[in-house]
């Protein structure tokens, strides 16, 4: 027996030193390992919130959601996936296809990079990045052009409307969310993700900047085309928007990336508002619990928001939401920063000084 | 590290690349596109320097918001090609001589210019490493006090173009109805509903 442990010993230590590891390949390999290690879970949380989706909010509707495929329902998601993947893709007759099919690519990979950065506990990221929170802002700002290039390249008018109220709608609500990253910014003086958690050891920033994670949840919603600001598919109005023409595989990417936006989005608001991996206070039975369950956690919070709020609210007026955004959420995080900043400087809190 | 110069070469091809296509191709939303994706490979170029944070900037603002209205307004127009080429030899002319004369005026100032091998060494301010000073910090120490007039003066020129625009578009029409919101909220039973007690076989 004891032989054989040192066998096992032996070859784990073989496999660890390998200078395999130490070439381009070999650093490539461990690369390429850890990006899977995050995208399968992710790509398997994503379709398990669709079912989530369909559950709360059949719950809500006192209604049973998916429960034939599986126990409870739980196949549904693989069942959707598959039947996706065998349906014809059709491209239109008068679609430019480069543009096209090069749509749904780009919300699906985009929705992807951004996890790059997630720091999933202390030190459990792919890339440590010194301006962390401005990539995730840069990758979350990008969104909106899957949706302009598939609007414009189905040459078809509703599409088209979709990916015009979806532009709009992105770029107003972007300046707002740019205002209250700032101000968790100035509160914690680093761009970095895992200084901002950091920050939060005593208290997270939701207990202070109360009204900056209100403002900062509602535009995560109109970002990510989220109801009650879901107009660039407004299924009553204009049939389903920008995706309109879509099928099969490339829907499915567009499904897949906006789900996991979402899950972005969520990730983002834990780490700036709710400590991230942290638990919320620092004693026996919360700490014992390990970071990336308390971040898994509170992101499946964010999300159960996101679709209680999908069950309970009726879809925005075009100017009322452009009003939201440009005349009260703009106007009000301007004043935040500026009364956080002032805060700050008044009782000698600025940090790194 | 070979992998270094490799991406270098890589962001650089693309960026010339897709530069060349901006102007060349025809399609006003291809070349947008094209611009798009010059911008994401300068920063790119941004982040091999050890710049991350303009390379962030850079597709902030630049993809992130100025391309989007770009590709907004070009996508809604309506561009004639055949129209657009109706009098192309007449004011090929015109177009060839003031190419010309800027050309002529690029060499001219290129000519005269020399390449200083120490620039890194002869800059006002030595740019520090990265693991010592983040990169925000040094434009933060850098914009806000030594060139704080420019900058601030850099903000009012924009604040004045967009006071501009906002003047120069403005209409208020009359007869249409806006939603007050304040006087929405402000609205009690009292002064919205009157009830009528009405005598069977009357009316009102």
């Amino acid at each position: 027996m004891a032989s054989f442990v040192d066998w096992i010993v032996g070859w784990v230590d073989w496999f660890v030193t390998w200078t395999f590891w130490d070439s381009y390949t070999g650093q490539g390999t461990i690369i390429v390992a850890q990006v899977l290690a995050v995208l399968a879970p992710l790509l398997l949380a994503v379709a398990y919130l669709t079912y989530a989706e369909r559950k709360v909010i059949g719950a809500m509707q006192l209604r049973k959601g998916p429960n034939v495929v599986g126990w409870f329902g739980l196949l549904q998601p693989i069942a959707d996936a598959a039947k996706l993947l065998f349906k014809e893709t059709i491209l239109p007759a008068g679609a430019n296809r480069v543009i096209f099919v090069a749509a749904p690519m780009v919300t699906f990979i985009l929705a992807m990079i951004g996890w790059a950065v997630i720091p999933f506990g202390e030190g459990l990221v792919l890339s440590d990045l010194n301006v962390g929170i401005l990539y995730l802002f840069a990758i979350s700002s990008l969104g909106v052009y899957g949706v302009i290039m598939s609007g414009w390249a189905s040459n078809s008018k509703y599409p088209f409307l979709g990916a015009l109220r979806s532009a709009a709608q992105m770029v107003s609500y972007e300046v707002s969310m740019g205002f209250v990253i700032i101000t968790v910014l100035i509160c914690v003086g680093s761009l970095n993700l895992t200084d901002i958690v950091m920050a939060q050891k005593t208290v997270w920033f939701c207990v202070p900047l109360l009204p900056m994670f209100v403002i900062f949840f509602i535009s995560t919603l109109a970002e990510t085309n989220r109801s009650p600001f879901d107009l660039p598919e407004g299924e009553s109005e204009i049939v389903a928007g920008f995706f309109l023409e879509y099928s099969s595989m490339t829907f499915a990417l567009f499904f897949l990336g906006e789900y996991a936006s979402m899950l972005l989005m969520g990730a983002m608001t834990s780490i700036l508002f709710l400590g991230g991996w942290l638990p919320p206070i620092d004693i026996a039975p919360f700490n014992w619990i390990p970071g990336p369950i308390w971040f898994f956690g509170k992101i499946a919070a964010c999300m159960f928001v996101f679709l209680w709020v999908r069950a309970t609210f009726p879809r925005y007026r075009y100017d009322q939401l452009m009003r939201l955004g440009w005349k009260v959420f703009l106007p009000f995080s301007l004043l935040w920063v500026v009364l956080t900043a002032g805060f700050l400087f008044a009782f000698d809190l600025v940090p790194n000084r | 590290m070979i992998l270094k110069p490799l991406f270098f070469y890589l962001f650089s091809f693309v960026t010339i690349g897709a530069a060349f296509m901006v102007i060349s191709s025809r399609n006003p939303v291809h070349s947008v596109l094209f611009l798009i994706l010059a911008f994401f490979n300068s920063a790119g170029l941004f982040v091999l320097l050890g710049a991350e944070f303009l390379a962030m900037i850079l597709v902030v603002v630049y993809v992130g918001a100025v391309a989007v209205l770009f590709l907004f307004v070009v996508m809604m127009l309506d561009v004639d090609f055949a129209e657009l080429r109706q009098g192309f030899l007449q004011y090929l002319p015109v177009g060839a001589t003031i190419g010309l004369v800027l050309m002529v005026e690029l060499i001219a100032v290129l000519a005269g210019t020399v390449v200083n091998a120490n620039v890194a060494a002869d800059a006002v301010t030595p740019i520090p490493p990265l693991a010592e000073k983040s990169n925000i910090e040094a434009i933060g120490a850098l914009l806000y006090t030594k060139y704080i007039y420019f900058f601030q003066t850099a903000g009012l020129v924009l604040l004045v173009a967009m006071i501009g625009a906002i003047v120069l578009t403005l209409r208020h029409k009359e007869g249409v109805k806006r939603q007050n919101v304040a006087a929405q909220v402000a609205r009690t039973p009292e002064t919205s509903i009157e009830v009528v007690q009405v005598k069977s076989g009357k009316g009102i």
